[in-house]
């Protein structure tokens, strides 16, 4: 990412953003609200055209199909006629043409992500009948079946269910042998056991090469974060956190 | 002799439109049951009625003229609610009066004879003309392909729009494209069960299919062939007795639905209890 600068109706969301990912990068994107978090993830996701700037993958201009997304709030309707094996093998879309068919290697890859999830016992169900962690699985399927080269996960804490919230972000731990992970998040206390290095986004992204993080260090970057304790557990969230 | 043959081509010609009516309506209804449009297809349904107002008033084929304006009103619909932020509801609401409004303004304009309003209104087989089945039956063709060679991407569309934003540049396109072919399905099954019933044709096979699948094409198909037997049964009763055809069939497709949602009950009373494997729900 290259002198990016991103707006929304003539306000400049990100200025001359210069950023880098590497192979098996774990990274967590923090910084307040309307700081330009989301705005990052779409702009690597190509919804929204930077006003200038460029965006290169491996050399090329980025290619979406080798991105996995998992969204803050997934919007499938769970009432849709659709099965759990539908809704992974939807994630094959990115590297289909408009007149798709999946092939007998799809569904195979679809049945591998199924048994790697855990949801071999659902995999015909409707998403209905699915608890919470069953269904934040399924879109992670969802994000990670055409094997992408980069995750993009999009504040997962607001979705994923506590109950399989350890369970999630050792699966990512997994994912991050294969592909680089990029992790919106506004609460830094729980992913900071998980990323190894942080971009503090507030119009402006610092880059920190590491997993430990201090407050001078955010306040030195434009992140109005505060470190602050729930219990015996130091927790470093957004200002106005409650 | 005579009486026979007509008696003969007037059977096939209504099996022909039950036939084409229920694979169209199968398609089209699956795709705005599950999308749950079914309120947008009931505004172009009644906003089409303007278009037979205007067809007569102007001397040309009344469909032509339902078709032009519901594929119009959906996409205005669709128009509105987008761009101008009006609530969708509100926007169907105005274009769904407007239609009919319109509608009755230009019959009553239009000099001569009064047309024959029921049958429009209510659907009968009497105004089914060679030239309705024909087009009937090109449009199931056309379904079939389209929804045959999109399948997947319409049923992902359909299922997450926001996340198929993501992959795909040709959403609108399909958005836009399907629901014309929805507005054109309504309009070529009103000479069916007419402008008023039309919407019914299209919402109670899917739901009949629902109660015993959830793959979607699988309801695809149960949908056609519960079309077909509640439109073909419709048709016969509506012949004996000598009653209005469009409100025949929707009768007996509902009373198709309230005997497939008892045998459901009761299936689903009988089964075992199955242990839940899913767990509690936090989402």
């Amino acid at each position: 990412m290259h002198s990016l600068s991103a707006s929304y109706d003539n306000n400049i969301v990100l200025q001359d953003v210069n950023f880098r990912v590497g192979e098996n990068d774990f990274i967590g994107v923090i910084g307040p609200n309307g700081g330009g978090k989301t705005t990052l993830l779409k702009i690597i996701l190509g919804l929204i055209k930077p006003v200038k700037g460029t965006i290169v993958f491996n050399s090329d201009l980025i290619d979406r199909t080798g991105i996995g997304y998992l969204p803050q709030n997934p919007t499938g309707d769970i009432n849709y006629p659709v099965t759990v094996t539908d809704v992974i093998l939807s994630g094959m879309m990115m590297r289909k043409k408009i007149i798709s068919r999946m092939s007998f290697s799809d569904r195979k890859r679809a049945g591998e992500v199924i048994e790697e999830l855990g949801l071999t016992e659902v995999e015909g169900s409707s998403l209905n009948e699915l608890s919470g962690g069953q269904l934040q699985r399924v879109y992670l399927g969802r994000a990670i079946i055409a094997n992408p080269k980069l995750l993009l996960l999009d504040e997962p804490g607001n979705f994923v269910d506590s109950a399989f919230e350890n369970d999630f972000y050792e699966k990512l731990k997994d994912l991050n042998n294969r592909m680089a992970i990029l992790m919106v998040s506004h609460d830094i206390g729980i992913i900071s056991s998980h990323v190894k290095s942080y971009a503090c986004v507030n119009r402006g992204l610092h880059y920190h090469p590491s997993s430990e993080i201090t407050n001078e260090q955010l306040l030195a970057y434009g992140c109005p974060i505060q470190l602050i304790t729930h219990g015996e557990v130091p927790h470093t969230v957004l200002k106005y956190h409650n | 002799m005579e009486g026979s043959i007509l008696q003969y081509g007037y059977i096939v010609k209504g099996f022909l439109g039950a036939l084409f009516a229920s694979i169209t309506a199968g398609l089209a209804g699956t795709y705005i049951v599950s999308k749950r449009m079914v309120f947008l297809s009931g505004g172009i349904s009644h906003a089409s009625f303007g278009g037979i107002g205007i067809g007569y008033f102007a001397g040309i084929n009344p469909v032509l003229g339902a078709a032009v304006f519901s594929i119009l009103s959906a996409l205005g619909i669709e128009y509105l609610s987008v761009r101008h932020k009006i609530r969708e509801d509100s926007a169907i609401g105005i274009l769904w009066a407007f239609g009919m409004a319109t509608g009755i303004i230009f019959i009553y304009l239009t000099p001569g004879y009064t047309p024959n309003l029921m049958g429009y209104l209510f659907g009968s087989i009497l105004t089914v003309t060679n030239t309705d089945i024909i087009a009937l039956g090109i449009m199931s063709l056309i379904l079939i392909i389209y929804f045959g060679v999109f399948y997947r991407t319409i049923l992902y569309l359909s299922f997450d729009e926001m996340f198929a934003r993501t992959y795909s540049v040709y959403v609108n396109i399909f958005k836009y494209v399907t629901t014309a072919l929805v507005a054109l399905t309504i309009v070529l099954n009103i000479r069916m069960a007419g402008v008023v019933l039309v919407i019914s044709l299209l919402t109670i096979p899917p739901n009949i299919a629902m109660l015993f699948t959830k793959v979607y094409s699988r309801i695809i198909v149960l949908s056609v062939i519960a079309g077909f037997a509640g439109t073909a049964a419709g048709y016969i009763v509506a012949y004996f007795a000598g009653i209005p055809v469009g409100a025949t069939i929707i009768f007996t497709l509902s009373v198709i639905w309230g005997a497939a949602k008892y045998i459901n009950i009761v299936v689903k009373r009988s089964a075992p209890v199955k242990s839940s494997a899913t767990g509690d729900r936090n989402n």
